[in-house]
């Protein structure tokens, strides 16, 4: 059966209906694969593996990967990972959200987590809008956008989710487009590998709710559109903030090394058997 | 996880073939703009279908884009 | 021999938990409630267990549904602000049946109100604060040993009807301290949650096994499955169908109603003779005990149920008094929640009389027979 790369079907619950929900060209899609792809490549195995995610088109990917998963509430997702993750800390705890989702609902408990360094993969798919509840301005909605809440163009600035989540001490930081699908694979595998709260952003196409309210007419000029705006760290390196202004910084951004929560919890626990 | 067992038999052109999961398929066009050969083409349907046997290297990419899993890239059958 | 211990409910709160076997608690500092999250962050850790102060009650109560999902039994502890936060998690604790304990230390409101006050005032946001149409089990203690008591059988019922239980207590009853002498372990008996007894692939997550609680597994024993707040099917993945969803919504509350006589737990006093009787739970119950057995010494026949559980109402036992009594008296501070309870199962049996004190301030026997010597007028 699986020929090397098929390997998505292993993971991919049969007892779940597909065709998916999302819309014809919706990067999500394409992130799921590489996601699968990754957590294979990683070593752990279905069982070790808790997938969370919280509320919107992105919140769906839980229900159709075979993993431990948890649909959670709109934000929250990593209140519950944080449970999970203290209860049980030899699971491969892994948060998927969407921009709306981490930053704007639950961009509380983004950055506390990341304050916490828990042992936690957190990934944003970040399409600049709300698309599940119809193509509403999110806190990654570039300025002047027009959407079905800012009709006459966003007046609100944008986060940048990976300073966001550097400013907050999260230990690894990355960005990846859908579009480098391999290098989206390869920091999803990297930020499995490690240890510490990890915030991968990737930049992802709503085609539906979001590239025709910007002149993008279909998935392939989204995609396009990605390829084209997309600067990995190693070109940045010798570009001026100019040329760099309307660029997306790809690759990893942060990559520090800081005790864990549960290394100072272990720490912790350890004091008390001194005692006894 | 097993590969297929084709070593014994010398690849041959064409040696790979393209598979379209049409129930999964829902005719986004990514993987025709995007297939770095350009060996994919739209059917009178919208689906993709594979334009010159000859024309796939077996990249790969259209299985790694493509949002629904429905299109995977196989070694073809002798 | 236990030894007798000078204790606040609070405190016989925690080790109610403790007892039960709570290892996980997460919350959010608040008065009245926050001598709970002293208390578990001290006696937690030492047990391998895990105390987490979160960013605010709505993470508190996701950490708390994670953890139980992950196979603690967890708990939180809060007042009213904060509970009013916890309810969106509450309502999700409902629908994905994770067992889980919320003590809610009632203080005055609305709002911050008098934070260091007590009050009765989330009675109906205990049982209807969440949204949705959901069954909700909520206990009411009255003394620091019912404190103790009450939460070990909170999370037995969680464990037991896959749900999560509230329990109310106010000001008074947390503050106050009593002597008590708690069980020994082997006195209490504790109920953990079913699990599968079939191999994984044998799983159907959310079937009913005939009781109505499908067995919980934890994640990471090998069971994976998918867990939800939409609507879900027996495999959990989410359904809009009409044959599906109403079973399902059907199956939440009958699953708790079919034990319902199980659960009509309140002390009486002096109700076999009574012609005047008040319906009371929390620390006003206290009051209106003096005042009954004061009422008595002046020949007035007034009897009590106090009640400790507040939801599922209590109707077999407060209707099994309306066929006695042509007067009932409900006393409580809050302008009339209980009240609206014991009204319903009335259906115009008798007379449903109220109490009413909103000053926060502790509602004294006195208060009580007087309005019992206004009603014997
Ligand atoms: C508490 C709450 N508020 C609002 C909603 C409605 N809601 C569902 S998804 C969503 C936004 C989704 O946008 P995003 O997080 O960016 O994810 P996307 O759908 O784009 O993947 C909103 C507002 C909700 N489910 N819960
Ligand atoms: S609305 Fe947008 S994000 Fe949601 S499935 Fe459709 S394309 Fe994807
Ligand atoms: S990328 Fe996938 S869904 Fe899109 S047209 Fe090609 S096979 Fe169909």
């Amino acid at each position: 059966m699986p020929n090397g790369r098929h390997i998505i079907y292993d993971y991919l619950r049969t007892t779940k209906r597909f065709p998916h929900m999302w819309c014809p060209g919706c990067g999500l899609g394409t992130f799921l694969g590489a996601f699968l792809r990754a957590v294979d490549k990683s070593g752990y195995t279905k069982d070790q593996i808790v997938l969370i995610s919280g509320i919107g088109c992105s919140g769906r990917i839980s229900t159709y990967a075979d993993f431990n998963t948890l649909h959670t509430t709109h934000g929250r997702a990593l209140t519950f990972a944080t449970g999970i993750k203290l209860t049980k800390p030899g699971l491969k705890v892994i948060v998927i959200m969407g921009d709306g989702d981490a930053t704007a609902i639950g961009g509380n408990h983004f950055i506390h987590a990341a304050r916490r360094n828990l042992d936690i993969t957190a990934i944003v798919i970040n399409n600049s809008v709300y698309g599940m509840t119809g193509g509403q301005v999110s806190p990654e909605t570039p300025l002047d956008v027009r959407t079905t809440t800012s009709p006459y163009g966003n007046v609100e600035s944008p986060f940048d989710i990976c300073k966001l989540a550097e400013a907050a001490g999260a230990a690894f930081v990355a960005r990846s487009t859908v579009y480098h699908v391999k290098l989206m694979e390869r920091l999803i595998g990297r930020a499995i590998d490690r240890k510490g709260f990890d915030v991968l952003e990737i930049i992802s196409q709503c085609p539906v709710q979001y590239g025709r309210r910007v002149g993008l007419k279909s998935p392939v000029e989204m995609l396009q559109w990605q390829k084209d705006h997309a600067v990995t760290q190693e070109k940045a390196r010798g570009m001026s903030e100019e040329d760099l202004k309307d660029k997306i910084r790809i690759g990893a951004l942060v990559d520090n090394e800081a005790p864990t929560y549960q290394e100072k919890l272990d720490a912790m626990k350890q004091s008390f058997k001194g005692v006894e | 996880m097993a590969t297929t067992g084709k070593s014994k038999t010398k690849e041959t052109s064409p040696s790979k073939t393209v598979k379209v999961y049409k129930g999964w398929c829902k005719r986004c066009g990514i993987c025709v703009a995007f297939c770095p050969r350009q060996a994919l083409e739209t059917d009178k349907d919208g689906y993709p279908s594979l334009k010159d046997p000859r024309g796939c290297d077996g990249c790969g990419w259209c299985e790694l884009m493509c949002p629904d899993f429905a299109i995977v890239v196989e070694d073809a059958k002798s | 021999m236990q030894k007798a211990e000078l204790l606040q409910g609070n405190d016989a709160c925690v080790r109610g938990a403790l007892a039960a076997g709570c290892r996980f608690f997460a919350g959010y500092p608040i008065t009245p409630a926050s001598e709970i999250a002293h208390g578990m962050a001290r006696e937690l850790p030492p047990l391998d267990g895990t105390f987490i102060q979160m960013e605010d009650e709505i993470a508190s109560m996701g950490a708390v549904i994670g953890a139980s999902l992950a196979g603690a039994k967890a708990m939180t502890g809060t007042s009213g602000p904060g509970f009013s936060l916890m309810q969106e998690h509450i309502s999700y604790a409902s629908i994905a049946e994770v067992p889980c304990v919320i003590i809610d230390v009632m203080r005055g409101g609305p709002s911050t109100g008098v934070p260091t006050h007590l009050a009765q005032g989330d009675v109906m946001q205990a049982r209807w604060g969440a949204h949705g149409d959901h069954p909700m089990i909520v206990l009411a203690p009255s003394s620091v040993e019912e404190c103790f008591r009450l939460t070990v059988e909170a999370f037995n019922l969680s464990e037991k009807y896959r749900t999560p239980v509230v329990i109310l207590t106010d000001e008074v009853i947390a503050h106050m301290r009593e002597k008590v002498i708690l069980p020994s372990a082997d006195e209490i008996k504790i109920f953990d949650r079913r699990k599968p007894t079939q191999p994984p692939e044998w799983f159907v997550p959310y079937r009913d096994p005939g009781t109505g609680v499908p067995p919980m597994p934890a994640f990471g024993e090998g069971y994976r499955y998918h867990v939800s707040g939409l609507v879900h099917d027996e495999m959990g993945y989410p359904t809009t169908r009409a044959d599906e969803v109403d079973p399902f919504i059907q199956r939440l509350f009958h699953k708790i109603s079919r034990d319902f006589d199980k659960l009509q737990w309140g002390e009486e006093y002096y109700t076999d003779d009574s012609t005047l009787d008040i319906v009371a739970f929390g620390s006003v119950a206290r009051a209106a005990q003096r005042a009954v057995k004061q009422a008595r010494e002046r020949g007035m026949k007034v009897g009590l149920l106090k009640l400790q559980v507040l939801y599922p109402f209590m109707r077999r036992k407060v209707t099994k008094l309306m066929r006695n009594s042509p007067t009932i008296l409900v006393p409580e501070i809050n302008m009339g929640q209980i009240s609206r309870e014991v009204k319903r199962v009335n259906q115009g049996k008798c007379k449903v009389e109220t109490l009413n004190k909103v000053a926060h301030e502790t509602m004294t026997p006195q208060e009580i027979l007087d309005k019992i010597g206004e009603i014997y007028a």
